[in-house]
């Protein structure tokens, strides 16, 4: 079960209290009438789906009932950081996410400690 | 006294405390402590079930959570019972309605012993190949009849008295496994400050010393430290030790579920007690001190009751107090057999022989087997053994051919080495590493806080393990924000240091045979099923596992796995880590429903919330239709 660090009530809470709400950072078009249908088949149903960081967005829907978004790991489930709706997409560099082969137990604790926020 | 094959002064149990159990109906006595299979063995019985596909007669195997045979049905009256008990964990009470499984109509009698005669018919996957045809046939016939056939026990029809619980915990530090290395772990982040809950499956805490009677730790016997350790953790306030406790399942964010069996010890549990409790825990750190698993060697005729693992003789010696056998032979290719041969010998068992399959096997318990007066075969093999409910002799021969020797036995220890367990590493998403030199996975890569120590880390010797988990366990407080205030040392010293250690099938079990020499105990698979499937096109490990069901049975493959990847690779022609090695997933030991839904069950299930003003409402005369709050609105 995944704990995820609410920004707007700053507290670690259990996953039961959140839903997911798809991806972040998805421009609606700004006269959605005019385009094309292929250009709304882009903006409104294709998706990365990728492997390793995706940015989405979560509802504290049992807490504040805020939205905000997150950049987690969707291979490690690990949330890298969360921040308040409307902020500017965090640069998140390849380096944080410890895909490259982690061999030792004090490497473990080194990638943690590079990590700002995590407990 | 409680059972003819107790050994006087052997054993941790207390010969005034007995326990009457039956078995199939005919009475015993245990002592109290026994587990259902030591105290069978006490009373000289090997023969506990019916394997599942040949109906092959069965015996106790193992010692542990690993258990793929003795799988019984336990009871304590009409209602409170459960099938597919692994004779090997539970505890004896007394009172307690023991019966074996799969067999009609009796265990020594079983007339689906039929299935062994016609065998060569139901070769491996000969289900996806045969009930074909008339289509028809499926729906009316072939269905019903196989769904007759299949399942283990037989679940209980009344419902279940018992009530179940939960609890959530938080911890710094989580220990899950409480020998050497789990106890020094866990000392090392107590004394650094650390909150620690330490969980171990067994009745008591010591893991591999509670059989390892060549261990001394701090100048005394392995057992006692592990006791006084225990004893320490418990008396501090920032730890809480739980025994009869399994760590079966690691999940996101180092959340950890685990499964206390609160009652199923008692004799006369107390009303308010729940039978069994779920413990979701979430920790900052994790540490696992999982050890390791003993492999059983591929031979034909290797499944007879009476052989056992050579690690499960000495629990059986050290722990209970009991022989295994009064002729016993020892099949292995590892080190540790030797001393479970030493200490049914020291306890006055005959050894019959010791069968190595090494040409040189290690010069230390070579020495001391020969200065024991124990014959030792070198570079020899055991190709096939007699006896039909019971092992009655084996077949040896020197490695490459030759005329076979029989020798008499009523038990067979085997070891082919030991499988680190990484199943809990492995469930949290960890990456595991094959090491060639040793033959076996060990965790390489982690993806979450947690970190193996000893023995599931594939650290062989004592006093390593002991300085590797004492450094996790400080190192692993500390990263969850304590400080350490002080250094912990432990000394300890070994016996033996163990050598050696096979995968895959031994002399007599090749391509070249059609012998049932078995990997998968449970689901009946041997050798020669895995080649066949292979011969049949599937390459990947995971379509071999779903062709034989190498693996699949409740016991999850944890003795079958290596043996079934080795030969699959073997017939590949392909190295180890190419073919790969199957997810392993949680549970690590079957749970019970009751334990997953605790009080969610009756008028709790979904209980009707009613709003102040109900009373109120009723007594106006309201009527109130059900309305279901949907959890999947959006």
């Amino acid at each position: 079960m995944l704990l995820i660090y609410c920004p707007y009530c700053q507290e670690e809470r259990s996953e039961l209290e959140f839903r997911g709400a798809g991806d972040a950072h998805i421009a609606r078009p700004t006269d959605i009438a005019s385009i094309s249908d292929e250009a709304f088949e882009e903006y409104f149903f294709l998706r990365d789906n990728p492997k390793g960081l995706i940015f989405e967005r979560w509802r504290h829907i049992h807490g504040c009932g805020r939205f905000f978004n997150a950049a987690r790991d969707t291979i490690s489930d690990k949330f890298i950081k969360t921040y308040k709706a409307g902020e500017p997409k965090p640069d998140i560099g390849a380096a944080t996410i410890p895909h490259a082969p982690v061999e030792t137990y004090e490497a473990v604790v080194v990638e943690d400690n590079r990590e700002g926020d995590a407990k | 006294m409680s059972g003819a094959n107790r050994i006087a002064g052997k054993g941790r149990l207390t010969p005034a405390k007995t326990a009457r159990f039956t078995f199939d109906g005919k009475s015993y006595t245990a002592l109290e402590g026994d587990t259902v299979a030591s105290a069978l063995i006490a009373n000289g019985i090997h023969l506990v079930g019916r394997s599942f596909k040949y109906h092959r007669p069965r015996g106790i195997l193992s010692a542990g959570a690993e258990e793929p045979n003795a799988l019984i049905d336990v009871a304590r009256d009409s209602a409170r019972k459960q099938p597919n008990v692994r004779a090997t964990v539970q505890e004896v009470f007394d009172g307690m309605i023991v019966k074996s499984q799969n067999r009609f109509p009796s265990l020594a009698f079983d007339i689906g012993g039929v299935n062994n005669l016609m065998s060569p018919f139901f070769a491996a996957g000969f289900y996806y190949k045969t009930f074909m045809w008339p289509k028809a046939a499926w729906k009316h016939l072939y269905e019903p009849m196989i769904r007759r056939a299949a399942g283990l026990g037989v679940a209980p029809t009344e419902d279940d008295p018992d009530h179940y619980a939960g609890r959530y915990a938080h911890c710094d530090v989580l220990v899950a496994g409480a020998g050497v290395a789990g106890l020094s772990a866990a000392l090392a982040a107590a004394e650094a400050g650390a909150s620690v809950i330490v969980v171990d499956e067994q009745a008591d805490v010591g893991g591999a010393l509670r059989y390892d009677s060549g261990v001394k730790i701090d100048g005394i016997d392995g057992y006692v430290w592990a006791q006084q350790a225990a004893a320490k953790l418990r008396a501090m306030d920032n730890v809480q030790v739980l025994t009869r406790t399994t760590a079966f399942g690691y999940y996101n964010h180092n959340f950890i579920a685990l499964a206390e069996r609160v009652t199923d010890h008692m004799a006369k549990p107390g009303r308010d007690l729940p039978r069994e409790r779920l413990w979701q825990v979430r920790a900052k750190r994790v540490i696992l001190a999982n050890g390791a698993i003993e492999r059983h060697m591929v031979f034909p005729n290797n499944d007879r009751p009476g052989i056992m693992l050579a690690s499960a003789a000495r629990m059986y010696l050290n722990q209970y107090g009991v022989a295994v056998g009064a002729k016993v032979g020892v099949y292995t290719a590892h080190d540790s057999a030797y001393e479970a041969a030493f200490d049914l010998k020291r306890a006055g068992v005959a050894i019959a022989a010791i069968v190595d399959c090494r040409p040189q096997p290690g010069a230390a318990v070579l020495a001391e087997a020969r200065a024991l007066g124990i014959e030792v075969l070198t570079g020899h093999a055991v190709i096939d053994t007699a006896g039909k409910l019971r092992v009655s002799s084996m077949s040896v021969v020197r490695n490459g051919g030759g005329s076979p020797r029989k020798i008499a036995i009523d038990a067979l220890l085997v070891s082919a080495g030991w499988t680190p367990s990484v199943h809990l590493f492995s469930q949290s998403r960890g990456k595991v590493k094959f090491e060639p030199e040793t033959e076996r996975f060990l965790p390489g890569t982690y993806a979450q806080e947690c970190l193996s120590v000893g023995a599931c880390n594939g650290t062989d010797d004592l006093q390593q393990t002991i300085e590797e988990s004492l450094a996790a366990g400080e190192l692993m407080a500390q990263a969850s924000g304590k400080q350490a205030s002080g250094k912990i040392s432990i000394s300890a010293e070994q016996a033996f240091q163990w050598t050696g250690g096979m995968i895959g099938a031994a002399e007599g079990a090749g391509p070249e045979t059609s012998a049932k020499a078995f990997i998968d105990f449970q689901h009946d698979v041997c050798a020669k099923d895995i080649r066949l499937a292979v011969r049949e096109g599937m390459h990947s490990i995971e379509h071999i596992k779903r062709f034989t069901t190498n693996g699949m049975a409740s016991d999850q493959g944890k003795l079958s796995n290596m043996h079934g990847l080795a030969i699959a690779a073997e017939m590949l022609g392909k190295d180890i880590p190419q073919v790969g090695l199957t997810t392993f997933r949680a549970p690590y030991t079957p749970v019970t429903y009751g334990t997953l839904i605790a009080h969610s069950r009756g008028p709790l299930f979904d209980p009707a919330r009613k709003t102040p003003l109900h009373q109120w409402e009723e007594a106006q005369g309201a009527v109130f239709e059900a309305y279901r709050y949907r959890l999947d609105l959006r």
